[in-house]
């Protein structure tokens, strides 16, 4: 009982930060229908920012609850900053190109940002442990587990409403709805098409940015961050359905629990499973399980 | 005559959930002739050949060339047998030239694809494909690579590679389409005049009348999925039905056809606008 | 064949290029060797990469044969000590073949990003399973004894290097000729039009298929060749996406023009490598991702479009 317990709350908390950073992903494929190889970069950037500014924040002998405001501060920097400068100065003037080429480009720019982190921050690693410990332990049946694993839990469902409520809700999210659908007859008809792009790209930037602050506290945060996540949110983003939110939420899940049970029962399974799953739902269905049935014309 | 027709359709029917775009279709072709299909935008057309040459499989009914069952099988089946088309927008490999082009088909329909193990400029081939040149008259263009050909030219082209299976039956989706009004005949004359000598049973789509009139000895005219009319074009272009559903009645000047829809599209007399 | 090849300008330069370099490669210091091996080894599977992407389809999963020809070759070194090169390399080129023959036939029907990501899936499924078991060396991998040449060990790594120029200089002119026949000359078709292809009689899914066997045994010789040049194989360095997304940048960097391009690019990426290690340590990926942008926006038909242009401006002005 233990047992699934923990594999329960493990797969969990997996599936919530995969679900932060895969969201942004998804979403600028959803609207800008580029694959951005980069994203794995945000979210080393964001983890990174984080870190600095939480050990930062200590050594300056602030309060541990200001590490808080730091990840979210740090955040909405990446996504901001990098998101603005990616898309207006590479991004923008390849839209017309063929897509794999444009992964291509943003595979390029990831290799870019993970040697400017080193520039930036050096290859020692940080370890950014107070607001983790800040918010220190509690007893679920009979095992005792991070309070911040909770936390993230609830960020995630804060970022899902959050994408809900602003798509179906306000202005913004309509015009976005229309842009998804077809962007010359949005820009037809007088939406700002560029802007809606440049917007859409920083959100998804800073939210796989989020993903990476938020996660900094719990591991060492060193060279290479990012490489695994990338591939890891491919497989939840294809699972899901490229550009489907709901999807990414789904396919977090179940890349999050498969990995904690095998993490748990087989080890040795732990990525492979992810990626048969993947390969798996690309071969019976390539648009992923939520997005709709179209008939294929290959 | 005791052979059987070069294509011959039974009640042949085609719906796209719930929208009939093919009712019940029933056609006879001999060897040679030549007939013109005509109708308004969304009246199937174009479902009708693509269901012929194997792009899209009926619902229901029969295919039959000389004699053998051809329902439902593959495009590159279909030119095997023997059943070719082209295309309403030119489908030719735009960064080969004319000759390239030309080439490449050739190695493919010759030997049934034993010639693309060598190479696609053997002297043969490069004097098929001459000749070929010569019969549609594009050899002028020979080298010129085919994005930078005008619509006519390209029209041609894409004609030309689809007879060099040497089909016995041919259909021609909108051959004349996109194409300036001084060059319509000129193309007409050169591809019937070219099809007439080997004898083979060719199925035109076209708007224009005229050219109508001018080269086909059958009319087969469509409205909503159904064939309203099957007879030759001086009694086909007088029949009452035809005028109400396909020409209009003040022989208004054709005007360019956008391309057909699945959906059967609410049909009413051509406008005169 | 030998018609096509002898009076092809390619495959004469090709010779005589690789010819230079064997005998050459004799009086180099020992670096100079080892990255001209590297670089040419890579070069195969890149040739393979090439030819899919003139029928336009790019893979980020390659890494997925390289790794089975490196493993192959270490894992029949480890467990049956079979040291022959000739034997290492058919076990290698026909293990992921063979690989590339079953998964081509669900392959062959995606295209553009389906195809990447469903060929990246693969590549990773392979690279999670050796990284987690033990019994295949996990992260660490594991080492290849020298190879032997029908029983004889040679003392330097000269035989080595003479080995993987004959085998990039054969793959060349084989290349060449595909290339050269009408199967060839289906790729750019493919790319240009499936549709009239189709109609005119082709299967494009056999024909990809075909194509994607190719690449897939030329990147397992890769593979293979590499490990034996090694001497070790592991999951990062061989399996790992970030492998698949090196091939394919040398494949952009060198473009589509030759077949020469590939093992052309393959050096530079090598040599590149070597220096922007002994420059900045830590800008090497700056350096191939700054490269891999400045090509895709102001040189994408790769290095050997700016070789060509050289050298007709050079046959011009003479």
């Amino acid at each position: 009982m233990q047992l699934l317990i923990t594999i329960f709350l493990d797969g969990l908390t997996y599936a919530s930060y995969l679900f932060i950073v895969s969201v942004g992903l998804t979403i600028v494929f959803g609207v800008l229908k580029i694959l951005n190889v980069a994203h794995g970069a945000f979210y080393a950037w964001g983890a990174y920012a984080a870190a600095y500014a939480i050990t930062y924040a200590a050594d300056m002998e602030y309060a541990d609850w200001i590490g808080f405001v730091c990840i979210f501060l740090a955040a909405a920097a990446v996504g901001v900053v990098l998101g603005m400068i990616i898309e207006r100065v590479i991004l923008r003037h390849m839209y017309a190109q063929d897509e794999v080429l444009i992964a291509l480009a943003t595979f390029g720019i990831f290799l870019i940002l993970e040697d400017v982190i080193l520039l930036v921050f050096g290859v020692n690693p940080y370890f950014a442990y107070q607001p983790m410990a800040l918010l220190g332990r509690i007893p679920v049946g009979g095992i005792s587990r991070d309070v911040y694993s909770f936390t993230l839990m609830a960020l995630a469902c804060i970022v899902a409403f959050g994408c809900w409520w602003g798509l179906t809700k306000t202005k913004w999210g309509k015009l976005i709805s229309v842009v998804i659908y077809d962007r010359e007859i949005s820009q037809a008809m007088g939406i700002n098409v560029s802007m809606v792009y440049l917007i859409v790209f920083v959100i998804g930037a800073g939210l796989g940015a989020l993903g990476g602050a938020y996660v900094a506290p719990t591991l060492s945060v060193a060279p290479g961050f990012g490489i695994d996540v990338i591939v890891l949110s491919f497989a939840v983003v294809v699972i899901g359905g490229m550009g489907s939110i709901p999807g990414a939420l789904i396919g977090a899940l179940m890349v999050g629990i498969l990995r904690a049970v095998a993490v748990h029962k087989m080890p040795e399974l732990e990525l492979f499973v992810v990626f048969a799953v993947m390969a798996g739902v690309l071969i019976i269905r390539p648009e992923g399980l939520f997005a709709p049935a179209k008939a294929r014309t290959i | 005559m005791n052979a059987a027709p070069a294509l011959k359709v039974i009640d042949l029917c085609k719906s796209f959930s719930g929208i009939t775009a093919a009712n019940n279709i029933n056609v006879e072709a001999a060897d040679g002739d030549i007939i013109g299909i005509i109708g308004a935008n969304g009246a199937g057309k174009t479902v009708f050949v693509n269901m012929i040459t194997g792009y899209l499989k009926p619902t229901s009914g029969k295919i039959e060339y000389h004699g053998k069952d051809i329902t439902g099988i593959e495009p590159r089946d279909a030119t095997h047998v023997g059943v070719c088309r082209s295309f309403q927008v030119s489908q030719v490999f735009m960064t080969m030239t004319v000759r390239e082009n030309l080439l490449i088909a050739l190695a493919i329909a010759k030997d049934e694809g034993k010639a693309m193990l060598s190479s696609p400029r053997s002297p043969d081939l490069v004097a098929e494909a001459d000749r070929m040149m010569q019969a549609y008259k594009i050899h002028d263009h020979a080298d010129a690579v085919a994005s930078t050909l005008s619509q006519g030219v390209r029209k041609l082209l894409d004609i030309a590679m689809a007879v060099v299976a040497n089909p016995k039956v041919l259909l021609l989706d909108e051959p004349t389409s996109g194409v300036s009004v001084g060059e319509k005949f000129a193309i007409m004359d050169i591809v019937i005049a070219a099809l007439k000598e080997k004898g083979v049973t060719v199925l035109f789509v076209e708007h224009d009348m005229e050219i109508v009139e001018r080269y086909v000895d059958r009319v087969l005219a469509f409205y909503q999925g159904e064939i309203i009319c099957d007879a030759p074009p001086a009694e086909a272009l007088q029949d009452p039905a035809v005028i109400e559903y396909v020409i209009g009645h003040d022989h208004a000047p054709n005007r360019i056809p956008s391309a057909e829809t699945a959906n059967a599209a609410v049909i009413g007399t051509e406008s005169n606008a | 064949m030998l018609q096509i090849l002898r009076s092809d300008k390619t495959v004469r330069w090709t010779l005589f290029g690789f010819f230079v370099l064997a005998v050459t490669g004799n009086f180099m210091p020992t670096w100079v060797q080892n990255n001209l091996m590297f670089g040419m080894a890579r070069g195969l599977a890149v040739l393979g990469l090439m030819v899919l992407w003139r029928t336009g389809l790019i893979s980020f999963g390659h890494a997925l044969y390289f790794g089975i020809g490196a493993y192959a070759v270490a894992l029949a070194d480890k467990h049956f000590g079979i040291s022959d090169i000739f034997l290492r390399l058919f076990l290698a080129m026909g293990t992921a073949g063979f690989v590339g023959l079953c998964l081509g036939f669900i392959l062959r029907k995606y295209r553009s990003i389906f195809f990447a990501m469903l060929s990246l899936a693969f590549s990773m499924v392979l690279y999670g399973v050796l990284v987690k078991v033990e019994a295949l060396g996990s992260t660490d991998g594991f080492s290849v004894s020298a190879t032997s040449i029908l029983g004889w060990v040679p003392e330097s790594k000269y035989t080595l290097f003479c080995a993987i120029i004959v085998a990039s200089a054969v793959s060349a002119c084989m290349v060449q000729y595909y290339l050269k026949t009408g199967l060839g000359a289906l790729t750019t078709a493919i790319r240009d039009n499936e549709l009239r292809v189709e109609y005119l009689g082709y299967s494009v899914a056999q024909a990809i298929h075909f194509k994607y066997v190719i690449s897939a045994a030329l990147a397992g010789a890769s593979g293979a060749m590499m490990a034996m040049a090694l001497g070790q194989v592991d999951p990062d360095s061989m399996v790992n996406w970030t492998v698949s997304g090196e091939l394919v940048f040398i494949t952009v960097m060198a473009g589509p023009g030759s077949v020469i391009a590939p093992f052309i690019g393959g050096v530079v990426f090598e040599f590149l490598r070597t220096y922007a290690f002994e420059l900045a340590p830590h800008a090497w990926q700056l350096i191939v991702g700054g490269t891999l942008l400045a090509i895709i926006f102001f040189l994408p038909m790769g290095l050997w479009s700016l070789l060509e242009r050289i050298w007709v401006r050079k046959g011009s002005s003479s």
